[in-house]
């Protein structure tokens, strides 16, 4: 048992507290607009007693945890209670589990992004549990006049063994509301877990299998209506002129109006990027209608001349974006990538002498990689409602950052942060692209000016042509090679329009004695966004690409290879910043190594490997393809992965399955190009997505077991199996893939 | 606008709406049901997947003048109780991520296994390709079905 000072997050539990007033606990504003989450086999309690801002326990035992942060697939709406339910020692039958309001007073850090929640929530959501806990046993030894320590828990019922006395949580529950917040608390022993690390099932799923209304796009409210926008038909254009007279007119429509999103005198935060400025929004009864208005209208568009935009960047640091004019094509954003690497790259990292090395190799291998833009492609397209009135403004929908927004929405509508109420509900999908909120700011000002209940909803198209992409990259690797083979230096030259995906400091950094990493920008009006595992999501397959192509060179064992690459960074790291865990990493390909039976050869088995860290977890894959005639079919993926402590674990592996479709999907059809401006592909008839048949046929994940805090999985297995799968390409074909999406080489699969 | 008399989950309902509304918006904005899904509205995608006759068929395409006198099921109305051997299976499985497409992969299943009890992986991929999951559940929708399969 560990005891842990309850102080770093004091002011939520106080906060909470205070707020119930010590006793019964009904009508807490916010508990009231949540829809309850009805189990069938629970019987709902009488009364409720709020213990803290995470749960809150019913006379009959039954206990309601809030889950903080929203959900988007990861599962945290299942995960993130567990931990509360484990610390609080509580039946995981006997948990309802309700999605908690945005409020930042009571909950850190409410939001989607990086791969956070559990790592960030971890302590938080043991102490709320166990903060509870405590408070019941205290509750109960001052019924039972007995020592507290004396009060052991089992499942959600108080005993006092030497007295033979017991009693249900919810026995205790309006004595123990009452008590101050304990100074300290005990955690449990990781032995000792009973929920923690046995997989629990999503707590939505009779919902979602039943079509039951969860997500943003799901909204309705009496009097609403339903609104869409007109954005340019390119990047670097604006607004010319509407001409909506026969369109007023169409069955359906209430009205048509141009709409500033934000105001150039704003100073943005780092998620208020906006492709366009300025929309044409058509407000009507219902969608089909507007739908159609929206093919009638007739807007002309100009192009825009080049502006900055300074921006506060999440880490604080202020930015100024230079937005070029122009209407960008794909071809030449290829050229222009090929030529700054050339001419302009920033070096980063420098470790001994890589001139030298180079000079003094006796071979050099060098290759260059690229990947396009990608669109999200959320199946549920962007949408939000919005209720806006004088005094304030209530908005629901499906948003990773709604504490972030809120800021933005604020100044823009003019209403006090304190007056807009931002729910959350399901998102259907995320994957970075519902950081950036324009389309919420829209929907806002929409019902702002109808003075009405609005849900704004992108088409497909609007939404695949709406900005907000991955970024397109190129990085070029140079090793170089001495007489004996041995690796003595490398050289990354990465860059991208207009983020470099360059980690620096990341493996092989402190594996290789010379060493030299340069990164460089494009500018561009095309806007771009986190995507999944930003920057990783590039540079790791172009990385385990180039280290199995090394590894070929010098007549090594791929696995092997990067693990004796390792072995120096563990024993004799160079340079201090490495970033990374060169045991934890080694760990993960040992282990993929094992459970893939690696080294086993089969004739029409062919196989590649990929390592990488990001996001503080630790991912190993080896994917297996084999050729029916002349077609590639991934047969199987085994993964190896470190996070940590594993919360959910059947809920991880689903994760890790999910990203690695994912990845096996966007390197192979993933690509977003751009002709005069303009987004080559606007819905799925054109882009491409990863089918069922072009799924692996299996999938296996397999867990590091450790006792280290857990880290996140959302996006730690996606990056590198686009390494995997092109060197499995490679051993499958003879052809080295160097440029994504690597379909359209004369490639099919499945 | 013209009134249209629907069969829909085994409950008349009359709307009135142009001729050329496609089934899905009939559903989700004048019946109020949302389970069926709007992902692209061009039939490519798979989340708007109703049934028609019992014949798994995307609603974005279906005008509501050529689904009169038909009977329609949505996914509200695929069993009473949410207990489809289909849903039974998705949820032993443990299927969904974000969830948003799984309504439609639910449809074009359940009329897969109506039309083919016991359906090999290639009539199981046959069948399901024109569902997008963008999360990448496949496999685990592709054991579902098959555990659906034993119990029907």
């Amino acid at each position: 048992m560990r005891l842990i000072k309850t102080s770093c997050n004091r002011r939520s539990f106080l906060k909470a507290s205070a707020l119930s007033g010590g006793g019964l606990m009904l009508g807490f504003s916010w508990l009231t607009s949540c829809q309850p989450a009805t189990q069938d086999a629970l019987s709902m309690p009488e009364a409720w007693f709020d213990i803290n801002a995470y749960l809150k326990i019913g006379d009959n035992g039954i206990v309601t945890i809030m889950s903080p942060n929203p959900e988007g697939g990861q599962n945290i709406k299942t995960s993130m209670p567990m931990i509360v339910a484990e610390e609080l020692d509580i039946d995981w039958k006997d948990v309802l589990v309700e999605q908690a309001p945005l409020n930042t007073e009571l909950y850190t850090r409410q939001f989607i992004g990086g791969s956070q929640a559990i790592r960030r929530g971890w302590e938080s959501l043991r102490m709320a549990g166990a903060t509870a806990r405590k408070m019941l046993r205290q509750a109960a030894a001052q019924t039972w006049q007995v020592p507290v320590e004396d009060i052991i828990t089992e499942g959600g019922i108080l005993h006092h063994k030497p007295s033979g006395k017991s009693a249900h949580y919810g026995e205790m529950a309006a004595a123990a509301a009452g008590l101050p917040v304990p100074e300290e608390v005990e955690l449990k022993d990781i032995d000792d877990f009973k929920i923690i690390g046995t997989s629990r099932k999503n707590v939505d799923g009779k919902k979602i299998v039943t079509g039951q209304p969860l997500f943003g796009i799901d909204t309705y409210q009496e009097g609403m209506l339903t609104a869409m926008i007109v954005h340019p038909a390119a990047f670097g254009m604006k607004l010319k002129s509407v001409d909506d007279a026969g369109v007023r007119s169409m069955p359906g429509i209430r009205d048509v109006f141009t709409l500033k999103v934000l105001n150039e005198e704003y100073e943005r935060q780092h998620f208020d990027t906006c492709a366009f400025l300025q929309v044409v929004a058509i407000v009507g009864d219902s969608t089909w209608e507007v739908m159609n208005a929206k093919k009638a209208i007739d807007i002309q568009w100009e192009p825009f001349t080049a502006y900055t935009e300074e921006r506060t960047h999440y880490s604080g640091t202020k930015q100024t974006l230079i937005i070029p004019a122009g209407l960008e094509t794909t071809s030449e954003h290829l050229a222009l990538m090929a030529e700054t690497a050339a001419e302009s790259p920033q070096e980063v990292r420098r470790d001994g002498n890589p001139e030298a090395a180079f000079r003094n190799a006796s071979r050099v291998i060098e290759r260059t990689y690229t990947a396009p833009f990608l669109a999200h492609n959320c199946m549920e397209p962007m949408n939000f409602f919005a209720h806006v009135t004088a005094e304030k403004a209530t908005l629901k929908g499906p948003l990773q950052k709604a504490e972030l927004t809120e800021q933005t929405l604020s100044a823009r509508l003019g209403i006090p942060v304190e007056n807009i109420d931002i729910q959350m509900t399901r998102l259907g999908g995320g994957y970075g692209r519902r950081s950036y909120a324009n389309w919420l700011i829209e929907a806002a000002l929409i019902s702002q000016k109808m003075n009405a209940p609005v849900k704004l909803v992108y088409t497909r198209e609007d939404d695949m042509t709406g900005g907000i992409y991955r970024p397109m990259y190129q990085a070029t690797y140079r090793a170089a090679l001495d007489a004996d083979n041995n690796l003595t230096a490398i050289h990354i030259n990465a860059g991208g329009i207009p983020e470099s995906p360059l980690y620096a400091n990341r493996f092989p950094a402190g594996a290789v004695e010379n060493y030299l990493a340069e990164s460089w920008t494009v500018n561009t009006n095309i806007t771009i966004g986190s995507f999944r595992a930003p920057r990783s999501n590039f540079i790791a397959g172009a990385e385990q690409s180039f280290l199995d192509e090394v590894a070929e060179a010098v007549v090594k064992d791929p696995i092997a290879f990067r693990l004796e690459l390792l072995e120096r960074a563990r024993t004799n790291p160079v340079g201090e910043d490495n970033d990374y865990d060169a045991t934890r990493l080694s760990g993960v390909l040992e282990l993929v190594r094992e459970k893939s039976a690696w080294g086993q050869e089969q004739s029409n088995l062919h196989r590649g490997v990929a390592a990488y860290f990001c996001h503080n977890s630790y991912v190993a894959q080896v994917l297996d393809l084999v050729l029916e005639g002349d077609q590639p079919v991934v047969q199987k993926v085994t993964n190896a992965v470190d996070c940590g402590i594993v919360i959910n674990p059947d809920a991880a592996a689903n994760l890790a399955e999910g990203a690695v479709v994912d990845g096996i999907g966007n390197a192979l059809f993933g690509e977003m190009t751009f002709k005069e401006g303009i987004p080559e592909k606007n819905n799925f008839h054109t882009y491409r997505m990863i089918r069922m048949s072009e799924a692996p046929k299996e999938i296996d994940v397999h867990f590091v077991q450790n006792e280290i805090d857990p880290t996140g999985m959302g996006e730690p297995t996606f990056p590198p199996v686009f390494g995997a799968l092109a060197n499995a390409l490679y051993k499958a074909t003879g052809a080295r893939h160097y440029s994504q999406p690597f379909l359209g080489k004369e490639l099919n699969l499945g | 606008m013209a009134l249209f008399n629907l069969t829909i989950n085994g409950k008349k309902q009359q709307v009135d709406v142009g001729p050329s509304t496609p089934m899905l918006w009939v559903l989700r904005d004048h019946l109020n049901l949302v389970g069926t899904k709007y992902g692209c509205g061009i039939a490519a995608c798979g989340a708007c997947t109703i049934h028609l006759e019992g014949t798994a068929t995307r609603s974005c395409q279906l005008p509501v003048s050529a689904a009169e006198g038909k009977n329609i099921t949505s996914i509200e109305g695929l069993s009473e109780n949410g207990d489809h051997p289909v849903q039974q299976a998705w949820l032993e499985h443990d299927v969904p991520q974000c969830g948003y497409c799984q309504a439609g992969q639910i449809m074009s299943a359940s009329a897969l296994l109506e039309a083919n009890p016991n359906p090999s992986d290639a009539e199981i991929e046959n069948a399901m390709d024109g569902n997008i999951c963008r999360c990448g559940t496949y496999t685990r929708i592709k054991a579902a079905i098959k555990t659906a399969a034993q119990v029907k």
